[in-house]
């Protein structure tokens, strides 16, 4: 079996790949960025060109298609022409109320509109923030040093993240409604690094949604952003990306970390509509007494769509609690992989945490794969973990259409009931209402 | 009979094993029909095989609802064509409100193109909640995920209300509730009864019939209609029990 297995591998295994860049994919803004800044770049971008392209043999990439992750002759993304279209196409895919709006397409701020921004909130493109608020930025920015096997995406997204959006909320100040970014992108073989960094200090509130779309249609693009969520004490986050690519050609990398202070509270939502290849990471640290995680995601994958999930929830303190629920719908032969980690560090007692991953698998040539793992070094703690594959219950449509409903619109009604459970799970009724809608219009052109 | 839910000589198996052994049962329009009868004895069988319920093979008879075939159409047709089957075990849909889930029951008897009308859809619900003394949060919560027996029987009830079907089968509406319950569910029924709605109530207490008075009572014993009367034979069935009916059966065999 193993010498099979390692034949096998030997076989397939690439030539010395090609650099995916051939110099760092930096883009044209001119600016005066701190020192500290231009050094982590190229720092980064000598650990890039260092570190090995996924293998197959790491456990991280287990079950991944790696062919889908071999680069080459990849640019920085080049500037837009039809800006007007994306940013009405951004006021019209957005939810009514919110605090502050930014658009941007192919790394470069398109449009912006401050609504209702509470004093003393920072809210800034993340290069602008860099020159007025260097210090902040630095203080939070990329400090999560693991990665779930992304670190390759990481160094690259480090060496050549300029836009995106900086988000800093004082001590006590509540931002009500949510900040939306949207960022656009496309053209074959560019790519873009946004960069979300929210900070919550003590008992402050922010909640963002951030919007994937893609410029045109099956362009062979690729986006590897990052989210660094930190929460104060008694701070509370909470974040939404709605990835919504064009479903042949782009290809979606996003690593989030999260760190929450005592008492805080950060919720983190992936939800994952469109792309050809996804790769979602979740690093969630609890590290102050009674912190809390919460990590949901609802995924639509058809035709030959491939989701990959990583996720982490690592308890580093007493009395935290943390929640995890991802929910797949895989139609014709879409691939999905789960592999989720509970890391009770030693001495974090009184930790409850729970992990679920649920596939429904609406076609027989569709595959979940799902990897739950649990490692406890404490005492008094509440864990559970896992995950089912199954089809919608001839039970449940019965009861549908003994109410008149059709049984094509059952099956529909269903399905989306099931991604609904994990988004009906975040806060905010028009953020809920817009995701719901979102995920039902793919159902809608789906033949199930 | 054209006006009436009319079912001769119905025979149904599941696995082969016939449950329904010619069973006959006329609803005329306009009255409330009991059917009393021991576990086991093929009344939940019954009103899934009016459904339409697919684990269940008719391999004899005929039901007609106002002289249309109800066995010929399909589990949502029989549905949207006027009849209800209110269950007696009502399944879960997690993630789907109760509120979409109406309105799509609704919105599937409009004609293309036409859409629901939100506010009096609201409106109405509201309004036969408030009947049935349902919590609003009930709209915003899935489909009977979480409720409690007596909460899921009311929400069949409230299914019934907005639906307005033309036949009706309550299959144990009343088992789970308790007489507070029971009251305002019976009210809800009894506020639906009219000329031009037939009902068959399954039941194992003659106390529903105290509040919803049928004017026709069956006994089903394996897989038939074995006894029929007025509402007099519920009260000596609890009385009496099911074996009275039986040792009956077995002298006049
Ligand atoms: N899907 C099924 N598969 C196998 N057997 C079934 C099925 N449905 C019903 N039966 C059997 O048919 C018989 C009649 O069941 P049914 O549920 O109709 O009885 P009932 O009169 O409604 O009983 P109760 O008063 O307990 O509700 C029982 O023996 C039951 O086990
Ligand atoms: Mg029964």
């Amino acid at each position: 079996m193993s010498t099979t297995l390692s034949k096998a591998e030997s076989e397939t295994k690439p030539e010395q790949a090609v650099p995916w860049f051939a110099a760092p994919p930096v883009h044209d803004i001119a600016l005066d960025l701190p020192t500290w800044y231009t050094e982590h770049q190229s720092e980064s971008w000598d650990r890039f060109l260092d570190l090995p392209d996924p293998v197959r043999k790491d456990e991280n990439w287990r079950f991944a298609d790696l062919r889908k992750v071999r680069f080459s002759e990849l640019v920085a993304a080049r500037p837009v022409d039809n800006v007007e279209t994306l940013v009405q196409r951004a006021k019209k895919e957005r939810v009514e109320h919110f605090a502050a709006h930014y658009v941007f397409a192919n790394n470069r701020l398109v449009y912006s509109e401050v609504a209702d921004l509470p004093d003393g909130a920072v809210c800034l493109p993340i290069n602008e923030a860099l020159v007025q608020h260097g210090d902040l930025v630095k203080e939070h920015f990329m400090k999560e040093g693991e990665t779930l096997g992304g670190e390759k995406f990481s160094a690259l997204h480090g060496a050549a993240t300029l836009s995106g959006l900086f988000i800093q909320v004082p001590r006590g100040c509540v931002i009500e409604k949510p900040v939306l970014i949207h960022h656009f992108s496309g053209g074959d073989f560019q790519a873009v690094f946004p960069h979300t960094l929210i900070t919550a200090n003590e008992n402050a509130q922010v909640s963002v949604m951030e919007f994937f779309e893609s410029v045109g249609d099956s362009e062979q693009n690729l986006v590897i952003g990052q989210v660094d969520l930190v929460a104060d004490q008694g701070g509370n986050i909470q974040y939404v990306s709605l990835q919504d690519l064009s479903d042949l050609g782009p290809k979606h990398v996003q690593i989030n970390s999260s760190r929450a202070g005592r008492d805080a509270k950060i919720k983190s939502a992936f939800v994952n509509l469109g792309a050809s290849w996804v790769r979602n990471e979740s690093i969630n640290r609890m590290q102050g007494t009674g912190s809390d995680c919460q990590i949901y995601s609802a995924n639509l994958a058809n035709g030959s769509q491939e989701y990959d999930q990583r996720t982490l929830q690592s308890h580093e303190a007493q009395h935290t609690t943390s929640d995890l629920l991802f929910k797949n719908a895989l139609y014709d032969d879409a691939r999905t992989i789960f592999s989720g980690l509970i890391q009770v560090q030693p001495g974090s007692h009184y930790t409850d945490s729970y992990q679920t991953c649920r596939n429904l698998l609406g076609s027989e040539t569709a595959e979940a794969n799902a990897m739950p793992g649990l490692e406890i070094d404490a005492d008094q703690v509440k864990c559970s973990h896992g995950s089912t594959s199954g089809q919608i219950s001839d039970e449940e449509i019965f009861y549908l259409q003994a109410r008149g409903i059709p049984a094509e619109d059952a099956r529909k009604m269903i399905s989306l009931g099931f991604m609904n459970e994990s988004i009906s799970q975040l806060t905010g009724d028009e953020i809920k209402a817009h995701l719901f809608d979102r995920v039902a219009r793919k159902f809608r052109g789906l033949d199930q | 009979m054209s006006d009436s839910l009319s079912i001769q000589n119905l025979h149904a198996s599941v696995d082969g094993n016939e449950i329904l052994k010619g069973l006959s049962l006329e609803i005329p329009k306009g009255e409330v029909h009991a059917i009393m009868g021991p576990n086991g004895s093929g009344k939940s069988t019954l009103s899934k095989v009016l459904a339409g319920h697919e684990d269940y093979e008719v391999t004899e008879g005929t039901a007609l609802m106002d002289g249309e075939d109800l066995l010929a159409l399909e589990i949502d047709e029989r549905s949207r064509a006027g009849f209800f089957l209110a269950f007696q075990y009502p399944h879960e849909i997690p993630g789907v409100s109760n509120a979409n889930f109406l309105r799509a029951a609704l919105q599937a008897r409009l004609p293309k193109g036409e859409e629901i009308d939100a506010v009096g859809f609201y409106k109405e619900m509201y309004e036969k909640m408030d009947a049935l003394s349902m919590d609003r949060k009930f709209t915003g919560r899935f489909v009977n995920d979480g409720f409690s027996g007596g909460e899921k029987k009311r929400n069949e009830i409230l299914q019934m209300m907005m639906l307005e079907p033309k036949y009706a089968v309550l299959d144990e509406t009343d088992s789970g509730l308790d007489i507070d319950a029971l009251k305002i569910v019976a009210e809800g029924v009894n506020r639906m009864r009219s000329p031009e709605r037939g009902f068959l109530v399954i039941t194992h207490y003659q106390r529903l019939l105290d509040y919803i008075v049928p004017d026709v009572v069956h006994v089903m014993f394996d897989g038939q209609i074995v006894k029929t009367g007025d509402k007099s034979l519920a009260l000596e069935l609890e009385e009496k029990g099911y074996d009275w009916v039986t040792e009956e059966l077995a002298v006049s065999a």
